[in-house]
């Protein structure tokens, strides 16, 4: 992994919690990576699987998907519905051999400007460290698939 | 697929220019398929940057435009506005947010001018997939509820009432006046709360427009805004309220009494069939179920047997009411901080600590000592009393907020307790006073000069345990003095805790009656916490007063006004324009496996059990998306974010990290 690697984060911002949260980052002039290209959606349960997948395959390093706190969700319960499906895809991401943390739920309220900022450094750093995620190679080839096999053959068996 | 776009990338004077080189963005936007020109400038939202989009528009033939400047939050309406003054669908445009995402957060020139372009590119694309749409023009009921009777809905509901409108009031207790009528005087003028109250709740009872559905509660909302439906619980009074003329002989004569944990807030008590104070409103009285005796028992019956008029009804029961009304104002209020929860202050173990509500109430003319300063023994005067400021308030094991109000009503107790026992000592242990408003802080120096000894420092705890003989008997409030930097016992004869302001104990289940949010103190989520502060994030429902987060009387006032203001302006348009982001079905798609039907938070969704297709009710849906994401069949489209949008969206922002085609390896 060459020293210049910066990763490619594609967001889903819901619009109400974690869109404005990102709008008061930028008001309120905190500084975080550049990283992050973020796409707005009603809310976070608009977020199909099949986004995610997309985003990695056309080169996205990572994908965030950020929604508001359980129980503020603009829509009653969307967040929730987008939890029980993030931890499906990331049941089948494994399977394919794609690292846990190229997929990150965040929640952050409006006014948490500062608690995006942060999950998108956190990220960028977590994926500086992962290196690109080579799609191609990873998923395609199968060479992941083989991989996770032998890291965790219990999960396998489930 | 051929689209004429038009960019247009703002400068917004120095703060995207100043870090994003936006004449090299707007070149290589030129530059991109599909775009017909692409320009910088200065501030694209001033009237000569919304007239160059226009003109484009009409001299370019643009089909499509992109503004890349600051959040849609803040000027997507403003060129949406400028697209459709040129004849352009408002929703054939896209904005690309390259301030608030981009150059607001990062000093790095080279990043900033690349995150820009594939912000910009994420929104070319997905605008050439646009489809032209129209906003949806909802009715609007002139019919408005307001839930609460405090001081703040009280304030709505007359605003509208006397605007010529008409409102239903649902109140839970069986009176309207909330936490302001157990108040005594009120800071910083000292009026006389229930003087200044009870003409607005007598107004509110009278008037022509106000119908008041009080020992109710609403159970469930359906609709949206401009016609929503209510379903309220009428709680069984026992009392025929067409027959009652409220003279109160029935509650003369009940043989039973019970503490009065609301209106006393503990410190007196009521009979089982009861009018929380005088001047409620409505007069009637209810009978309290859980203590009556003839409920538990099956005999006795006093109140039937002296009442004048029959209007007992032992046989009532809970009545549902639907009511259909336009807007919706939440106004439920506020539940003191429970004392109980800090143990080292002692409430609800030394008789002689009492909390400020119960203060309220002893101080009062009409309270349970009539007014008198008393110690729990019902007789003997304090000679000195300590007043506890910010209990459970900035505190980060309980409240971190601050109350707002305690300060204030510290400093009045410490005068009343000067003006009603003229040679007590008080002691205020406070952590900074907040006195922030009109002529608050002419009453502390007023309540200084007045000879109250005010202790900087949090109190540590109440004790009886004495260890010096002047604490022999006392309660001894522990407290570093922070001015001096010591340690200090001070012994008293009474401890008022001045309890801070919290979201009901019911916040979360009534946020979700009305679809509505709520922070993480539980206090309702408003649209905007400056340039909306009483709207909300769902359409036509407004919060007014504490329950939107800790204000006083004056400020409750306002918010209520302030809302009835916008509902009024609401109601006299007549129509509300609402986004067409909704949810549509095709039929042809639809395999009626009904996984939608149960994941719509609205019940938008019907099942047609003839043809076995699901429909989406337009006027339902909200626009979530739950259901486009979910439908297994890809039958669910949402307007204007369709799957095609947000894929082209996806593939435009990662314009400069797309793999090529990619080609399956060989098997090694
Ligand atoms: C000890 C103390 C002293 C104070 N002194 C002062 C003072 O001197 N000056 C001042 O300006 N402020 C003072 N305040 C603050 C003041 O009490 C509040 O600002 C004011 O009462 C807020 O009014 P409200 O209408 O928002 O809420 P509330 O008074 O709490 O009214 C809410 C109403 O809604 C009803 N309700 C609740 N839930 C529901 C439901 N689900 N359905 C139907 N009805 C419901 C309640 O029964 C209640 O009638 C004091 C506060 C305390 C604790
Ligand atoms: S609206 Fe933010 S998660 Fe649903």
């Amino acid at each position: 992994m060459s020293e210049s690697f910066e990763p490619v984060i594609v967001g889903f911002l819901c619009n109400w919690c974690s869109y404005r949260a990102a709008d008061l980052a930028g008001t309120a002039r905190i500084h975080y990576a550049p990283n992050m290209r973020p796409i707005r959606v009603m809310c976070s349960a608009r977020v199909e699987p099949q986004f995610v997948i997309k985003a990695l395959r056309e080169g996205a390093d990572g994908v965030m998907i950020a929604g508001c706190h359980p129980g503020e969700c603009h829509y009653v319960d969307g967040n929730i519905k987008a939890l029980r499906r993030y931890e499906l895809l990331k049941r089948m991401l494994r399977q394919w051999g794609v690292e846990e943390e190229r997929v990150q739920l965040v929640w952050a309220a409006a006014s948490e400007g500062i608690v995006l900022a942060a999950a998108v450094d956190r990220m960028t750093e977590e994926l500086r460290a992962l290196g690109p995620l080579r799609w191609g190679e990873t998923v395609i080839s199968g060479n992941g698939h083989e991989q996770a096999l032998e890291e965790a053959p219990a999960a396998e068996e489930a | 697929m051929d689209e004429k776009v038009g960019v247009y990338v703002c400068h917004c004077g120095t703060n995207i220019a100043g870090t994003v080189d936006v004449e090299e963005v707007a070149t290589w936007s030129g530059e991109q398929p599909n775009v017909a020109v692409a320009r910088d400038y200065k501030f694209m939202c001033s009237s000569l940057g919304q007239e160059l989009v226009e003109q484009d528009i009409k001299e370019l033939g643009l089909t499509r435009v992109v503004v890349a400047a600051c959040s849609p939050h803040m000027h997507e309406k403003t060129f949406r506005g400028a697209c459709e003054r040129a004849g352009l669908n408002p929703y054939l445009f896209e904005m690309a947010n390259i301030r608030e995402f981009d150059s607001w957060v990062t000093d790095d020139r080279e990043a900033a001018t690349h995150k820009a372009k594939s912000l910009i590119k994420g929104a070319i694309e997905r605008v050439v997939h646009h489809q032209p749409l129209e906003p949806l023009p909802v009715e609007i009921n002139p019919n408005t509820l307001v839930v609460g009777g405090g001081i703040a809905g009280i304030s709505a509901a007359l605003e509208l009432a006397d605007g010529g409108f008409h409102v239903y009031l649902v109140e839970r207790e069986p009176s309207i006046g909330g936490h302001m009528a157990q108040l005594d005087k009120t800071f910083p003028t000292l009026d006389c709360s229930a003087c200044i109250l009870t003409p607005r709740m007598f107004d509110v009872g009278q008037h022509p427009n106000i119908t008041l559905l009080s020992y109710s509660e609403v159970e469930k909302v359906d609709g949206y805004v401009g016609d929503f439906t209510a379903t309220v619980r009428k709680k069984a009074r026992y009392v025929n309220e067409e027959l009652c003329t409220g003279c109160g002989i029935c509650v003369e004569k009940c043989p039973q009494s019970v503490v009065d944990d609301v209106f006393e807030a503990g410190l007196g008590q009521r009979k089982v069939v009861y009018t929380p104070f005088p001047q409620a409103v409505p007069n009637y009285p209810v009978i309290d179920r859980e203590n009556c005796i003839y409920f538990q028992r099956g005999k006795c019956k006093a109140c039937e047997i002296f009442c004048p008029t029959e209007a007992i009804d032992f046989e009532q029961q809970d009545e549902l009411i639907e009511i259909e009304v336009g807007c919706i104002i939440l106004a439920t209020g506020y539940d003191p901080f429970d004392a109980r929860r800090i143990a080292r202050y002692g409430y609800g173990q030394m008789a002689n600590v009492f909390t400020s509500l119960e203060f309220e109430r002893m101080v009062n003319a009409a309270g349970p000592t009539e007014g008198r300063i008393v110690l729990r023994d019902g007789e003997t005067q304090p000679e000195s009393i300590a007043i506890i400021h910010c209990v459970g308030s900035r505190d980060q094991n309980y409240n971190e907020y601050c109350s707002k109000v305690c300060c204030m009503y510290s400093l009045k107790f410490a005068h009343l307790v000067h003006e009603r026992l003229p040679n007590a000592e008080v002691y205020n242990f406070y952590i900074d006073i907040r006195s922030a408003g009109k002529r608050y802080e002419e009453f502390y120096q007023r309540v200084l000069a007045e000879g109250a000894n005010l202790i900087r420092g949090r109190a540590a705890e109440v004790t009886d345990v004495a260890r010096l003989p002047d604490e022999e008997g006392k309660l001894i409030v522990q407290a570093e003095d922070t001015l001096i930097g010591q340690q200090r016992r001070i012994p008293v004869d009474m401890v008022v805790l001045s309890i801070g302001i919290q979201a009901r104990h019911d916040a979360t289940e009534v946020a979700q009656i009305f679809g509505l949010g709520c922070d993480f103190d539980g206090f309702f989520i408003e649209r905007h916490p400056k340039l909306d502060p009483v709207f909300t994030m769902t359409e036509g429902i407004s919060i007014v007063g504490t329950c939107q987060g800790p204000m006083d009387i004056p400020d409750s006032v306002a918010q209520g006004a302030a809302a009835a203001a916008r509902v009024m302006s609401m109601i006299t348009q007549g129509t509300v324009m609402m986004e067409p982001v909704r949810a549509s079905i095709n039929a042809d798609q639809c395999s009626g496996c009904r996984i939608c039907n149960n994941l719509c938070p609205y019940n938008a969704i019907v099942f047609h059990e003839d043809d076995e297709v699901s429909e989406v009710i337009t006027a339902l849906c909200q626009g979530c998306g739950s259901c486009v994401a979910a439908c297994p069949s890809g039958a669910i489209t949402g307007a204007h974010f369709t799957d095609e949008q947000l894929i082209s969206q996806v593939v435009g922002v990662l314009w400069d990290v797309r793999q090529p085609e990619l080609v399956p390896a060989e098997e090694g």
